[in-house]
């Protein structure tokens, strides 16, 4: 018999041991440079919020003026790229994880991988010559749609992993009861899978919220509340970008206060799909 | 050993076995008749030439070691097994005399008349209410909603579970027990009034106490239902059953009553497994 003191006991030992300290010193730089991140524009963008920059206009240098119109823009542009791009990315996703075995799905699946990885400014200028042109001019539709088809990818594949997450007992269990195959995946998988899908969701929105390049060619920039989507549209990110590339001091602190805002913006989305999406049963 | 004695529902006649026997001959109805069936997994045959009747309103237990298609036998009664890709099947499965094999079979209506337990209970992710009121929803089987909570109220009765959950049906039915949660499909199941229900080792995963309620409420079943049941346990087979087939390799072995099954079965095979000299 041998004894339980082997000969590589301590190497073994010490091997685990800085193996262990190396990862978790790699997941505190991670979350480390997230809170300097976000300390950073808290501390740079606080002084030159108020109230009144949340609801105004942007003005002239000199003039102070806000970013209502950015802030309405980005929610309008969000609600219109969820409004394409949700129902497609979850019906594609749902196709792909109940009927996508073949070759068909495979293919559909490289695509949409593809897709995800496509930068966000070949998107814009995609749309541009798509919809900004024929339609003679740039809108927040236009916007919307280069948004959804950023998201739809990124939709798809998380909706797919949740819906291939639902178990097959589940499903069984429907049929047996003389369920036809889609009253299956409406009444039983999809809302099994509901919280997962909304989390992709979510996801897709955060990625979107922050998208400037493909808002240049599309929903381009307006100095006002927009009242039609036919028309340009203003957007967090864009005015951002505008404020920031300005050799003024006061509009780079306007820039570090709209940044605030926005990843505030994308922290309240997240909260409230959490919330709305939590386990009720 | 056993409490519930075997009810003589059948006159003695020959069973099917591999000899397979005269079909439908005016004797006792049969509910189910299945003649020649053989059943692949891809290339490999899991059921040879299986043919059995299932006389209508008692429990015909499946016996037979793991992996001898038991199971995969009783997936073929209600089409279950089409939703596994690559299987193929042969011969014939009359349900009242209708082959559900048919070309132009509406396999959503045969499981409405053959409904299904299975072996790991599997509520939906619903409160106890909606999960018992599934099967009457999608089939529109209500006219008002006092007729869908009566409905749902005669099923937890039926099922044995009504006293315990009446003060909190509209809670998610995965704050159950197991075994609550097990009779809850049986009372889903139940709901649609289907003639026969299919039950895969329904109490496999459950204690004694939750799977001695299961076997009672299998006795008050009969008077209702047909019902085939799939068990590992050969106690429970002797307790609940009127007739029992043995399953081995894929092929039917023997059936017969249940007394005479485990008293002095007519092949050496039963007996031995019976004995537990092998399985």
């Amino acid at each position: 018999m041998t004894t339980l003191a082997g000969r590589h006991g301590g190497r073994r030992r010490a091997a685990n041991v800085l193996m262990t300290t190396l990862s978790a010193a790699c997941a505190l730089f991670a979350v480390t440079m997230l809170l300097l991140i976000l300390g950073y524009i808290a501390y740079r963008g606080l002084g030159a919020l108020s109230l009144s920059f949340l609801v105004e206009t942007p003005k002239p240098v000199g003039e102070g003026g806000g970013i209502g119109n950015g802030i309405l823009g980005t929610l309008v542009l969000i609600g219109l790229a969820t409004l394409f791009g949700l129902p497609v990315g979850v019906a594609a996703g749902v196709y792909l994880a109940e009927f996508g075995a073949g070759r068909f799905g495979t293919v559909v699946r490289f695509v949409t991988d593809t897709l995800t990885g496509v930068p966000s400014i070949v998107v814009g200028v995609f749309i541009y010559t798509v919809v900004v042109i024929p339609m003679g001019g740039f809108s927040a539709l236009a916007g919307g749609v280069a948004l959804a088809i950023i998201m739809i990818p990124v939709v798809a594949r998380t909706t797919e992993e949740m819906v291939r997450l639902v178990p097959a007992s589940l499903r069984e269990g429907a049929l047996a009861l003389g369920a036809p195959q889609w009253k299956v995946t409406t009444g039983v998988v999809l809302p099994a899978a509901a919280s997962g899908i909304a989390t992709g969701a979510m996801l897709a929105v955060a990625r979107i919220t922050g998208e400037t390049a493909p808002l240049l060619f599309t929903a381009l920039n307006y100095r006002f509340y927009s009242r039609d989507i036919f028309q340009p549209i203003a957007s967090l990110t864009v005015q951002i970008y505008n404020y920031a590339i300005s050799p003024y001091d006061e509009w780079h602190a306007l820039a570090w206060a709209a940044t605030l805002v926005l990843m505030t913006l994308i922290l309240l989305i997240n909260v409230a799909v959490r919330f709305l999406t939590r386990k009720r049963f | 050993m056993s409490t519930t004695a075997p009810t003589p529902v059948l006159p003695t006649r020959p069973q099917g076995g591999e000899r397979a026997g005269p079909t439908r001959d005016g004797g006792a109805p049969m509910k189910l008749v299945v003649r020649h069936l053989n059943f692949f997994y891809g290339r490999s045959q899991a059921l040879h030439a299986i043919s059995l009747d299932i006389p209508d309103r008692v429990v015909m237990a499946f016996i037979g070691p793991s992996g001898c298609g038991k199971s995969t036998f009783l997936r073929t009664l209600n089409r279950m097994n089409d939703t596994i890709p690559g299987t193929r099947v042969e011969g014939e499965v009359l349900l009242d005399g209708e082959d559900i094999y048919a070309p132009g079979t509406d396999v959503v209506l045969l499981r409405r008349r053959v409904g299904m337990v299975f072996q790991k209970s599997n509520p939906f992710p619903k409160s106890i209410f909606d999960n018992v009121a599934y099967g009457l929803r999608i089939n529109r089987m209500t006219e008002s909603r006092a007729e869908l909570d009566e409905r749902v109220e005669q099923a937890l009765k039926d099922a044995a579970l009504w006293s315990e959950v009446k003060d909190r049906l509209k809670t998610s039915a995965l704050g159950l027990s197991g075994g609550q949660q097990q009779r809850l499909c049986i009372a889903r199941a139940l709901a649609v009034r289907p003639e026969v229900v299919l039950m895969d080792e329904p109490a496999s995963a459950l204690d004694p106490i939750a799977t001695q309620k299961i076997e009672e409420l299998i006795f008050e079943l009969k008077r209702h239902y047909t019902i085939v049941i799939v068990t590992h346990n050969m106690q429970q087979a002797a307790r609940v059953s009127d007739r029992t087939a043995f399953f081995w390799l894929g092929k039917l072995i023997e059936v017969n009553s249940t007394e005479k099954m485990f008293t002095n079965p007519d092949e050496k095979l039963t007996e031995d497994y019976i004995t537990g000299r092998f399985g």
